[in-house]
């Protein structure tokens, strides 16, 4: 090696050209079909929040808050471009391919991340499901038997940890805070409510993935017992009433998915293949 | 258990790898300049074989904008010392953690005017805890200091504030 360096002084280096994307899970793991379908409802749910979130910069309460929604996005969008990456290889499509080529019936995402931002309460609300349900998803998805599904996870969890305190913070201070902001902070959690159901949905995939995937329904204690305590400090009921249907895992989604995509997809889809 | 994946500084141990994973050492984080990769813990592995050269690093968030850049100023800097076929590639796992960054480092942050990461990042079932202890003012070193904003300029740092100095000061998160 030392020689072929001295005989050409300047060297000459051979980066791979695969985008950084190609290279952020581990050695050449290729996921089963199941197995893509999985991280794809994982991906797409964080990339759809991180792109709700992105709204905020410039427009939160206060500039502290401009930037730690911003942070919680990038957060998320690097565990978007991981799973996707991983649930792309198999069909050979790249992160971008299933970001920006696919249609509202192919994307993955949970309802609960395809809501509008609303009021800042309405965003904290559904950042306080999300992230506690994220917590707990990749707490547990660390002990995958895949191992490219649990070394996202260990990287996440330690990310979405600190999303979760950020949320328990602005519940905690919008609850207790005047009664304008008390009243939004209830409006908030009841509007983003129903949308907690789907996310302890076992969808067929489920059963196919035992070991692999965490399944949903077992998350249910855990979320609600880290939430409950905290709706229970800020004096905040649990709410009750209509459920929605969900279907987000099957394609069926809310009619916010579709604006949101297009805005996410406009710039790619008009200039092909363009590198920015 | 202690494996070489887990070790803060996993300098190789063979003559060639280690004198190229001491010019990759070198490279400076591009936002917080006065860190090198080494200092941080983001540097995992170089390995000199007869195919060409080969570095592992970790990201320290996963969406951390920086690692681009890292990237190809390793891939620069082992360009200008002649290696040929460099290759940098980005691992997971281990997930990285500030547990990793070096005593040197973290004196030098402060030097910098940026707290150092207090206490350690630990693990227990449900996921990771923080040991949090009091951060102390850079400038100061007063301890009577508090939270202004968990996120700051960048995803690894909190914005705080001094109350006996009242200078507003970055702390690296643990993580
Ligand atoms: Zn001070």
């Amino acid at each position: 090696m030392s020689d072929t360096i001295e005989q050409d002084g300047h060297g000459h280096v051979d980066v791979d050209t695969v985008q950084l994307s190609a290279e952020l899970v581990e050695a050449a793991s290729v996921a089963s079909h199941d197995v893509a379908e999985y991280a794809l409802w994982l991906g797409d749910d964080s990339l759809v929040l991180a792109q709700n979130l992105g709204w905020w910069i410039s427009r939160a309460p206060e500039l502290e808050e401009d930037i730690a929604l911003g942070n919680i996005a990038l957060d998320l969008i690097g565990h978007a471009r991981s799973l996707l990456h991983y649930a792309g290889a198999e069909s050979g499509r790249t992160e971008d391919d299933l970001a920006y080529w696919r249609d509202e019936p192919q994307w993955r995402s949970a309802h609960l991340f395809e809501q509008p931002n609303g009021d800042f309460a309405h965003t904290i609300a559904r950042q306080f499901i999300a992230a506690h349900y994220l917590f707990e998803l990749y707490s547990t998805l660390m002990e995958s038997t895949d191992a490219t599904l649990a070394a996202i996870a260990a990287k996440a969890v330690k990310e979405v940890d600190y999303h979760r305190d950020h949320s328990i913070q602005w519940v905690l201070r919008l609850a207790q805070g005047t009664e304008e902001s008390r009243r939004r902070m209830i409006t908030g959690l009841s509007d983003l409510w129903p949308f907690v159901e789907e996310l302890f949905v076992d969808e067929p995939l489920i059963d196919r993935l035992e070991g692999v995937a965490v399944r949903p329904s077992s998350l249910r204690a855990a979320v609600e017992g880290a939430m409950f305590p905290v709706l229970a400090e800020a004096e905040l009921e649990v709410p009750r009433g209509f459920i929605s249907s969900g279907g987000g895992r099957r394609g069926d989604h809310s009619e916010n998915l579709g604006p949101l995509l297009a805005e996410l997809q406009v710039l790619a889809r008009a200039h092909p293949g363009a590198k920015w | 258990m202690v494996t070489v994946a887990s070790l803060a500084r996993p300098r190789p141990s063979d003559p060639a790898s280690q004198r190229a994973w001491d010019i990759a050492a070198e490279v400076c984080d591009p936002e917080v300049p006065v860190l090198t990769i080494e200092d941080l813990g983001v540097l995992r592995s170089v390995a000199v074989t007869a195919d060409g050269t080969h570095v592992i690093l970790t990201p320290t968030y996963s969406g951390c904008p920086a690692m681009e850049a890292m990237r190809d100023d390793v891939t620069s800097a082992l360009a200008g010392a002649g290696y040929q076929n460099v290759t940098v590639e980005l691992v997971l796992s281990p997930a990285w953690t500030t547990d990793w960054m070096s005593d040197e480092g973290k004196a030098k942050l402060v030097g910098y005017g940026i707290a150092a990461p207090t206490g350690h990042s630990g693990v227990r079932p449900t996921g990771t805890v923080r040991l949090q202890l009091a951060v102390k003012c850079p400038r100061c070193s007063s301890l009577n200091t508090r939270e202004l904003a968990r996120f700051g300029s960048t995803s690894c740092k909190a914005l705080y504030e001094c109350r006996d100095c009242l200078e507003p000061f970055d702390y690296f998160k643990v993580l």
